[in-house]
């Protein structure tokens, strides 16, 4: 990741644009399986939503060369996977350097803040962005246990090497790779 | 050593509060019984119950905020409300409303009542009623006083004070705004949110960023400047020659290095605003502000400030308590 103004690390362009060309259906199936698993691991996710899970959501990385919308209808919630600069109906978007998305859901970074100081963007139904934002911080999601939970009997296997790796990665990257836990104060 | 009472909108925040070395926790519930009643935002009363729970196993107490105002002729609500914050074992209640006081002092005496930050008591006559009345413990103090006039009130009242170190300022009569009515059709204080997020809009265009409040433009920035807040008392009007802030700029408070003199002034405990902010505001927040109480303890310097980027409009103010503006 680089350095940019913003302060915010950017996932590199070069790569981005490498990315480009990559056809989007096995990280749509895999993103499917996520939210999937998700759903299953955080029932109360879609109790906080209420009504605003009816709604659509444009998340978008803008560092990246796709954007991902969800619909996190209880019964059967639904992401897909479309390209930059492809036309799609949203209700709310949300939209920021992927660090700064992974951050707020990880509990790293705060939203308002990011917003106010226009790291991130808005638009459209306002009340959708705030339940959802809301009811993902309540959730305390790690991106992380989530996908290997979301690959059935290898994920243990594969949880322990990973999470061992992330700590050298978030170093490096600067990027909020999992779920930020707070240490009890000593006080 | 002074009390840290920090917010909680979430149950996930009341956690990160607790481990983060809050005294006291303040959250309400999901409905329009508090001041902050967000979309996505607030407890249930099982969420209630193990935030007590998880609370109290860490010797931290829970403080239940039904600071809104029962709309006429259906108080039915604030009044379970209160009962469920009794059942659930609450340490205390904070009400702003009168009849709820008296609701609660009859049916809940062992019950705290703390009196809201919305009952706008401001002085030392208002606030004895409200002791004398309805046996308020505590009363969290508008955030229109110096830190002189806290230390004359807190002689001349036989209850605790809690004052506001940091975070949104609302510095109208609170409690009494019709700002937000006026632009919405929702009251701040009898439906509990302020601009609610159902009529806010955040607009691009091009480069800059429009703010509106229902039929409003509160505010249009340009490029690299701090997004608007979506309020109208923090919004840019034009009057007379002058165009700006008329109402008040959009800043936030952080009272960290008065601390000391609140100390001196004899208030009891210290309150951080934004039940409605994330969990990365309340762990950063709270854990600086224990460092700085936790050091005033000592007898020790307030460490430096270093919660900017977590101010509204990124820009922070002593506010009232040190009024330069008379």
């Amino acid at each position: 990741m680089t350095e940019q103004a913003t302060s915010l690390p950017l996932f590199p362009a070069l790569a981005s644009r490498l990315m480009q060309p990559l056809p989007l259906f096995p990280l749509r199936l895999a993103a499917q399986k996520v939210v999937d698993s998700l759903a299953a691991r955080h029932p109360g996710l879609f109790a906080r939503l209420g009504d605003q899970a009816s709604k659509t959501f444009l998340l978008d990385p803008t560092d990246l060369p796709f954007a991902f919308i969800l619909r996190p209808r209880p019964d059967k919630p639904a992401i897909d996977v479309v390209k930059r600069g492809e036309a799609v109906a949203w209700e709310a978007h949300i939209a920021g350097p992927f660090a700064a998305l992974l951050g707020m859901l990880h509990g790293t970074m705060d939203g308002d803040a990011l917003f106010f100081s226009r790291d991130i963007i808005i638009e459209g139904d306002t009340e959708a962005v705030l339940a959802l934002r809301n009811a993902l911080d309540d959730a305390e999601i790690d991106l992380l246990g989530e996908i290997t939970a979301s690959l059935g009997p290898l994920g243990p296997w594969l949880e322990k090497p990973l999470r061992s790796l992330t700590p050298v990665a978030e170093r490096l990257t600067g990027v909020a790779l999992t779920r930020a836990r707070a240490e009890p104060s000593d006080a | 050593m002074l009390e840290l009472v920090c917010p909680a909108g979430t149950p996930a925040a009341l956690r990160t509060a607790v481990d983060a070395g809050a005294h006291a926790i303040y959250c309400g519930f999901a409905d329009e019984t508090n001041a902050r009643n967000f979309p996505g935002l607030n407890f249930s009363r099982d969420e209630l119950k193990s935030g007590i729970a998880h609370a109290q196993a860490r010797g931290a107490r829970v403080l239940v905020a039904i600071n809104t105002f029962p709309r006429a002729g259906e108080p039915g609500l604030w009044h379970r409300a209160i009962d469920d914050a009794a059942r659930l074992g609450a340490h205390a209640v904070i009400l702003a409303d009168i009849g709820l006081l008296a609701y609660a002092a009859e049916k809940h005496p062992a019950l705290r009542r703390h009196l809201s930050v919305q009952a706008a008591a401001s002085n030392a006559d208002a606030i004895n009623f409200y002791v004398h009345e309805f046996g308020v413990k505590r009363v969290v103090l508008p955030r229109v006083l110096s830190v002189e006039e806290i230390a004359t009130i807190n002689r001349d009242i036989s209850c605790e004070t809690e004052v506001f170190v940091f975070g949104g300022l609302c510095v109208m009569a609170e409690g009494r705004c019709s700002l937000s009515s006026y632009a919405t059709g929702k009251s701040p204080n009898m439906n509990g949110a302020c601009s609610p997020a159902s009529h806010v809009v955040y607009k691009q265009e091009g480069d800059g960023l429009a703010a509106r409040l229902g039929d409003f433009t509160i505010q249009r920035v340009g490029k690299g400047e701090a997004a608007p807040y979506p309020t109208l008392c923090k919004g840019c009007f034009s009057a007379g020659d002058y165009e700006g802030h008329v109402f008040e700029d959009p800043v936030s408070l952080d009272a960290a290095q008065l601390i000391p003199r609140l100390a001196e002034a004899g208030v009891t405990a210290l309150k951080i605003e934004g039940r409605q902010r994330s969990r990365a505001y309340t762990e950063a927040v709270v854990r600086a502000f224990r460092a700085a109480v936790d050091a005033h303890a000592r007898g020790l310097p307030i460490p430096a400030g270093v919660l900017q980027n977590l101010t509204e409009g990124q820009r922070s103010t002593a506010g009232a308590y040190k009024k330069s503006w008379r």
